[in-house]
């Protein structure tokens, strides 16, 4: 099972994590059961001028930044592709 | 639902940018943003790299609170125009500036034939048009130009899916019909008509219709030591996720020295407002509407003049906490901050409060001075509304908490128009000329849903309405 987080820090939501939140209620039939969706406080990597790269996501730790719903959807496919190719 | 979109998301980063270099006080920093967001060698969303910057110069410009229509000099740096903001005296009126870099003139609102068309026997489109507009010629049907109402039928009567509408994203949007285009097919907007909704803005897909800001001019006041009050609006409590007493904490934190809640002059709207229709009933009036959305004052202004003897004349939430704010501090800059575009028109119309932040502007405030809200200590604010003057911000809530104040039984009948469309425009148009509405108070909302869906917003209606909607139940 993957651990997808998206950030709900102010950044994070502010950039866009608010329309990311639908992936939670409703993931395409392939993934549903295979990955978990939780939410987190700001993960710390928008400080300092970084907030370009938001909103970010983690699956299983590993950041992906500007993340869209393609984007996340894309790479939670290419890692169970890797995992049972 | 508000989709994601990258067009949102470089809106938001310029502002978060300008905001953070005027709260670093780095005004030469603002030169360097189109370059450091679109830096050499990286992909570009334009045709080049330099009608990419070109266009996030404009950018910048709206953000510090200048209209691109206006400059004279190219070179000018963006530093010289933030130099010149704690020069300006009055808010830019009308607001909104067409970014032509952007514009990608856009076809006309159009039906038109495609080549499915298999030039059939039944020909459902020549028969089905109302206007004798469509013709078969060579083989295919073809459209007069000058006869098309783009009506749309001869599109639904086709078997193939041969003919489609076209459509134009900003003059689809305007509900009266006061986007246009010019000559050379660029958006034009006809600021007589416009009614300051907000919504072409949020519906242009390469964002070429922006707004002047005036986040500039707030954070210059904070920085230069002026007491600088925040009014937020009832809709706020359900666009951000947070606990509104952290958001009342993030307020503070970010440089405001006090803060009203809009919904404290909610409740003193609704208060007023039942007085005054009961007042205006007893005289023998038939209805009366609200007067708290500002796109609507607009469009009686400007559409329904048969209409503006119906509109209650008791001050907006926004205006009547300004003046509660303004008792308390004579002096003091005050600052309204909503998911709402017509803000600006009313509050520039009547002078106070100072200024109107949206709450894209406030996030991007947020994220420039590095402030996660829910970190924030929570904090009550000077006044703070009720739940009745919370739910204001979805549709419905007006005439509720009007209602709350009459008596239980004969009470006013409440009638709610929940979203103003040429539909309902013509709705409201047959109030004036009959003089007769079905309900007796008339509770009217641009946006569809109330403000909590205002056009200035980073949140999805639906979940800034249910936030709110829970917090007025407790
Ligand atoms: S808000 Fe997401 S990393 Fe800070």
């Amino acid at each position: 099972m993957l651990h997808l987080q998206i950030c709900q820090g102010t950044t994070c939501y502010v950039m866009g994590a608010a329309q990311l939140a639908s992936l939670a209620a409703q993931l395409p039939e392939d993934l549903r059961g295979r990955v978990r969706v939780t939410g987190c406080r700001c993960l710390g990597l928008c400080r300092d001028g970084a907030f370009g790269g938001a909103p970010y996501v983690t699956i299983d730790g590993e950041v992906l930044a500007a993340a869209t719903i393609d984007s996340i959807l894309a790479a939670l496919r290419a890692r169970l592709q890797e995992a049972h190719p | 639902m508000r989709l994601h979109n990258e067009s949102d998301r470089v809106k938001r980063e310029v502002l978060a940018r300008v905001a953070r270099a005027l709260f670093a006080e780095k005004p030469e920093a603002l030169d360097r943003i189109p370059l450091q967001m679109r830096p050499k060698g990286q992909p570009f969303s334009r045709c080049c790299l330099y009608k990419d910057r070109a266009a996030l110069r404009y950018r910048v410009m709206a953000a510090l609170g200048f209209r691109g229509e206006d400059e004279t000099d190219e070179l000018r740096p963006l530093a010289a125009y933030a130099a010149a903001v704690p020069t300006r005296t009055r808010n830019p009126e009308p607001f909104i500036s067409i970014l032509t870099e952007g514009c990608s003139a856009c076809l006309e609102s159009q039906t038109t034939v495609t080549n499915l068309c298999r030039s059939c026997l039944a020909r459902p489109c020549v028969g089905n048009c109302p206007k004798q507009a469509v013709h078969v010629k060579n083989g295919r049907a073809e459209i007069d130009r000058e006869r098309c109402v783009n009506c749309g039928l001869c599109a639904k009567a086709c078997a193939f899916h041969a003919i489609v509408q076209v459509p134009l994203a900003c003059a689809d949007a305007c509900p009266v019909d006061a986007v246009g285009k010019t000559a050379d097919g660029l958006v034009a907007i006809d600021h007589g008509k416009c009614i300051r909704c907000g919504r072409c803005q949020a519906a242009c897909p390469f964002g070429a219709i922006m707004a002047c800001s005036q986040m500039a001019d707030v954070i210059l006041k904070i920085k230069r030591g002026r007491r600088v009050i925040a009014l937020p609006a009832p809709a706020l409590a359900g666009i951000f996720p947070n606990d509104p007493a952290k958001l009342t904490g993030a307020l503070l934190k970010l440089g405001f020295a006090a803060v009203y809640d809009v919904a404290a002059g909610a409740d003193e709207t609704a208060r007023r407002e039942a007085a005054e229709l009961t007042e205006r009933l007893r005289a023998g009036a038939a209805f009366m509407t609200t007067s708290c959305c500002p796109a609507w004052a607009e469009t009686v202004r400007r559409h329904l003049p048969g209409l503006a003897g119906y509109v209650s004349h008791t001050p907006s939430p926004m205006r009547l906490a300004a003046e509660m704010a303004r008792a308390d501090h004579p002096d003091a800059v005050l600052v309204f901050i909503g998911p709402c575009a017509a803000k600006r028109t009313e509050a520039t119309f009547y002078g106070d409060p100072d200024h109107v932040l949206t709450a894209e502007e406030l996030g991007a405030m947020l994220i420039a001075a590095d402030i996660d809200v829910d970190a924030c200590d929570p904090a009550a604010p000077t006044r703070a509304g009720s739940r009745a003057g919370l739910r204001f911000a979805v549709s419905g809530g007006v005439a509720a908490a009007v209602g709350a104040h009459l008596p239980d039984s004969g009470a006013p009948k409440p009638y709610v128009i929940s979203g103003l469309s040429p539909k309902t425009i013509r709705l409201l148009a047959t109030f004036a000329k009959t003089g007769k509405a079905p309900g007796q108070l008339v509770e009217v909302m641009c946006c569809e849903g109330g403000c909590a869906a205002g056009p200035c917003s980073f949140e999805e209606p639906a979940r800034a309405a249910a936030r709110i909607t829970a917090q007025a139940a407790g």
